[in-house]
C-alpha cells in the first residue's frame, strides 16, 4: 500500500510532479545556500519574497480587477506601524503576534474601503491619482505625527519592535536545529515562504471562484458586467479590501523582520515598484506575477554590485552614482517592456491571445 | 485680517503657477484621456535649464533682464523638445494599447527623467540666481513683491494668450474638435497627430514658464520638485474639471488660495494639534472631497463614465 500523499504525486504527470518536488525542495534550501554568500544574500531573498506576496496582493486589485491602485503602500505601512505601535517599547506594548496581524489586516482593510467607497463608481484614472494622493497622506502624517502628541515619532521611526514569536521560540537571533546554526533571517524566509504559498493559493482559488470571473468580467467591460447583474461597486470594494489587507499582514511581518519602520520606507517610489512588478510580469497571471516580483526585487541589488565595477573597468573611475543609474535603467525598463510586450514577460495564455487578436483586429 | 490677506496674496501667486501647470495636463486630457504623469518632471527641467542658462548668461555679464529673457527662452524650447518626444516616445506607439499601458509608460519617463535630472544637475538643492532687484510693496498691512506681482500678471498673459490660440485660430480649432471627438475629427480631415503633438509642446511651453516661475519666487530647486507640483496641478485640474481650459485656470487659483489659507489658519483652527507642514494634505483632501461631491470639477459639464 502506497501512502496517499505519494501516489496523488505518481499519478501527476511526470513532469509537473518532477518541477514541483524540485522547485520545492529548491525553495528550502535557498536560505542554506544564500548563508554561504553571507547573511545579506539571506536578507535579500527574504524582500524578495516579501515583494512576492505584495505583488500578489496588489495583482488582486490590478490585476484580477483591473483597478490601478498607486498608493499601495499606504496600506502596507499602515500594517508596519499596527505592529510597530503595538509591540515596541514605544508605548510600552508588547502584543503578541496573531493579535496584532488581524488587526493590522483589518485596519489596512478598513482604509482600503473608507478610500475606495467614493472613488470607485469614478474612471480607473482617478482612482489611480486619488490612491497615489492617499499614500503621500499617509506618508506625510507619519513624519509629522509626532507632536504635540508624540504617535509615530516622525522621521526618526520606531525602533526596537518585537520580532514574530511562538511562545517563547522567536524568529530573530540564532537557534541550533539538528546540528546546524539558523539565523534570524533564515528563519523568517520559511515564515514568508509560507505566507506566500497561501497567497499564492488563495489567489489561485479566487481567480476562478465566482467573484474572480465577476472580477475579470469587470475588468473586461464594466458596463456589461453590470448589466449580467453583477453588483460592480461591491465587487471592486471587495477586490479593494482584499488587497489592502494583504498589504496590511506583508507590512506588520516586514516591521517585526527589520525591528525598525520609518516614513522613509513607504515612498511612492515603492508604490510604483509593487506595480512595476506587476505588470512586468504579466497582469493578472500569478507566475508571471511572481517572476516579476522576483526580477525586479533582485535586479537592483545586482545592478547595486555590477554597476560600481563596470563603470570603474570602463572609465577608471566613478561617473555616475550607482543609485540614479539604477533608477534610469528601470524607468527605461519600464518603457520599454510597456511598448514592445504589453502583455508582461510571462502573461498567461488568454490574455496573449486577445493582445494578439487585438493587433490582427488593426491591421 | 492681516494674515488672511497676506495669505490670500501668497495664494493668488501660488495658484497662478498652478493654473500654468494645470493647463498642461487638461489640454492632453482632454485631447487623449491621459494623465501625462511626466508633466511635473517637464516643469523641474524648465526650472533646471533656466538655472544654468542664468547661470551662464549671467557670468559672461549680460544684464540680468536680457539674461532672464533668454533664459526662459531656453527653458521653453527645452521643455518643447522634451514635451514632444515624450508624446513621440512614450504616448504615440501605445494610442490604442489598454487604458493602463500609457499610464505606466509616463511613469516610467518620469523616473527616467528625474534621474537624468539629477545626474546633470546634482542631487543637491540649487538656487535660483535672482531675475530682477527685488522691491516690496505694503498694502493694508500685507507685503508682496515685484517677483510676486510679476508672476501673476505674466501667468494671466499667457493664459489669455492660450485662450486666443485655442478659440480663434485654426490650429485651436482642429484641438477642439480632436478633443471632442477623435475618430471624427480625424475623418473631417484634422491631422490628428500634429494636434496632440501641439497639445504637448504647447503645454510643455507653459510648464516651462511655470518652472521659471517657482525658480524666481522660491529661489531654489531640486530634481524631485517637480513630483509635487505636478500632483498639486492635476488636482487643480481636476478641481476645475478636467479637459476645461477656463476650470484649470480657475482650480489653480483656487487651490493655491485654500491651501495658503489652510496652512495659515490651520494652526489655530487645530488648536496647535496639525501645523502649517501639512499644508501638502489639503491639495489631496481637496481632491477626494471634489471627486466624492463633484465628480465632473467645479466648471465640468457630467460627462458620466467613459469606458
Amino acid at each position: 500500500m502506497r501512502h496517499p500523499f505519494l501516489h496523488w504525486l505518481l499519478r501527476l504527470p511526470r513532469h509537473t510532479a518532477f518541477l514541483a518536488l524540485t522547485g520545492g525542495a529548491i525553495l528550502l534550501a535557498l536560505p542554506v545556500v544564500a548563508m554561504l554568500g553571507g547573511q545579506a544574500w539571506v536578507r535579500i531573498l527574504d524582500l524578495a519574497i516579501l515583494y512576492v506576496f505584495l505583488a500578489l496582493g496588489l495583482n488582486i486589485v490590478v490585476g484580477f480587477a483591473g483597478l490601478l491602485d498607486l498608493g499601495y503602500i499606504a496600506f502596507y505601512a499602515v500594517g508596519a506601524y499596527t505592529w510597530a505601535l503595538l509591540a515596541s517599547p514605544h508605548f510600552g506594548l508588547h502584543l503578541p503576534f496573531w493579535v496584532i496581524l488581524p488587526i493590522g489586516a483589518l485596519l489596512a482593510c478598513l482604509f482600503g474601503v473608507l478610500l475606495g467607497a467614493p472613488t470607485l463608481r469614478l474612471r480607473g484614472d482617478y482612482l489611480a491619482i486619488v490612491t497615489l494622493g492617499f499614500g503621500e497622506i499617509i506618508r506625510i502624517f507619519l513624519n509629522n505625527l509626532n507632536a504635540p502628541v508624540n504617535i509615530t515619532n516622525g522621521p526618526q521611526g520606531i525602533t526596537l519592535i518585537d520580532p514574530v514569536a511562538f511562545g517563547a521560540f522567536k524568529l530573530s537571533g540564532r537557534t541550533e536545529l539538528f546540528g546546524y546554526t539558523l539565523v534570524g533571517p533564515q528563519k523568517y524566509y520559511y515564515l514568508l515562504l509560507a505566507l506566500c504559498v497561501l497567497v499564492v493559493l488563495i489567489n489561485y482559488r479566487l481567480q476562478h471562484s465566482r467573484i474572480g470571473r465577476a472580477w475579470q468580467a469587470i475588468r473586461e467591460d464594466e458596463v456589461a458586467a453590470k448589466a449580467v447583474g453583477i453588483n460592480t461597486r461591491n465587487m471592486k470594494l471587495l477586490a479593494f479590501a482584499m488587497g489592502a489587507s494583504f498589504g496590511g499582514i506583508a507590512g506588520g511581518v516586514y516591521a517585526a523582520m527589520q525591528g525598525f519602520v520609518s516614513p522613509e520606507s513607504f515612498s511612492l517610489m515603492e508604490s510604483i515598484m509593487i506595480l512595476a512588478m506587476v505588470v512586468l510580469g504579466g497582469m493578472g497571471h500569478i507566475p508571471g506575477v511572481i517572476l516579476g516580483a522576483v526580477l525586479l526585487s533582485i535586479l537592483p541589488e545586482a545592478l547595486r554590485f555590477g554597476v560600481v565595477p563596470a563603470q570603474q573597468a570602463l572609465f577608471g573611475k566613478v561617473l555616475v552614482d550607482p543609485e540614479s543609474l539604477r533608477m534610469l535603467v528601470f524607468g527605461l525598463a519600464l518603457v520599454l517592456v510597456m511598448r514592445f510586450r504589453p502583455q508582461g514577460l510571462w502573461p498567461s495564455r488568454e490574455r496573449k491571445r486577445e493582445l494578439l487578436a487585438g493587433e490582427e483586429g488593426k491591421a | 485680517m492681516d494674515t488672511f490677506l497676506q495669505q490670500l496674496i501668497n495664494g493668488i501667486v501660488q495658484g497662478s503657477i498652478y493654473a500654468l501647470v494645470a493647463l498642461g495636463y487638461t489640454m492632453v486630457y482632454g485631447i487623449m484621456g491621459l494623465i501625462n504623469f511626466a508633466h511635473g518632471e517637464v516643469v523641474m527641467i524648465g526650472t533646471m535649464v533656466s538655472i544654468t542658462v542664468l547661470g551662464i548668461l549671467l557670468g559672461l555679464g549680460v544684464p540680468m533682464g536680457l539674461a532672464a529673457v533668454l533664459a526662459l527662452l531656453a527653458a521653453m524650447l527645452v521643455c518643447m523638445i522634451l514635451g514632444w518626444s515624450l508624446e513621440r516616445i512614450a504616448y504615440r506607439p501605445l494610442r490604442n494599447a489598454p487604458r493602463l499601458t500609457p499610464l505606466i509608460t509616463a511613469i516610467g519617463m518620469s523616473i527616467v527623467l528625474q534621474n537624468l535630472a539629477m545626474i546633470i544637475w546634482s542631487r543637491n538643492y540649487l538656487s535660483f540666481p535672482p531675475i530682477i532687484e527685488k522691491v516690496s510693496y505694503e498694502v493694508a498691512g500685507a507685503h508682496f513683491s515685484n517677483v510676486q506681482l510679476l508672476i501673476v500678471v505674466l501667468a494671466g498673459l499667457s493664459m489669455a494668450g492660450l485662450l486666443l490660440l485655442i478659440y480663434r485660430t485654426r490650429l485651436g480649432m482642429a484641438m477642439r474638435a480632436t478633443a471632442q471627438n477623435l475618430p471624427v475629427a480625424q475623418l473631417m480631415g484634422v491631422n490628428v497627430n500634429r494636434v496632440i503633438a501641439a497639445a504637448f509642446i504647447i503645454g510643455s511651453a507653459m510648464g516651462a514658464l511655470a518652472g521659471f516661475m517657482v525658480g524666481a519666487y522660491y529661489e531654489i530647486a531640486h530634481y524631485q520638485m517637480g513630483f509635487m507640483l505636478g500632483l498639486k496641478a492635476f488636482t487643480a485640474a481636476v478641481l476645475g474639471g478636467i479637459g476645461n481650459l477656463g476650470g484649470a485656470m480657475l482650480g489653480g487659483l483656487l487651490l493655491g488660495i485654500i491651501e495658503a489659507l489652510a496652512a495659515g489658519y490651520i494652526g489655530d483652527l487645530t488648536g496647535g494639534f496639525l501645523g502649517s507642514h501639512y499644508q501638502d494634505i489639503f491639495a489631496f483632501v481637496v481632491l477626494i472631497g471634489v471627486l466624492m461631491f463633484r465628480p465632473s470639477g467645479l466648471f465640468g459639464e457630467k460627462t458620466g463614465e467613459r469606458a
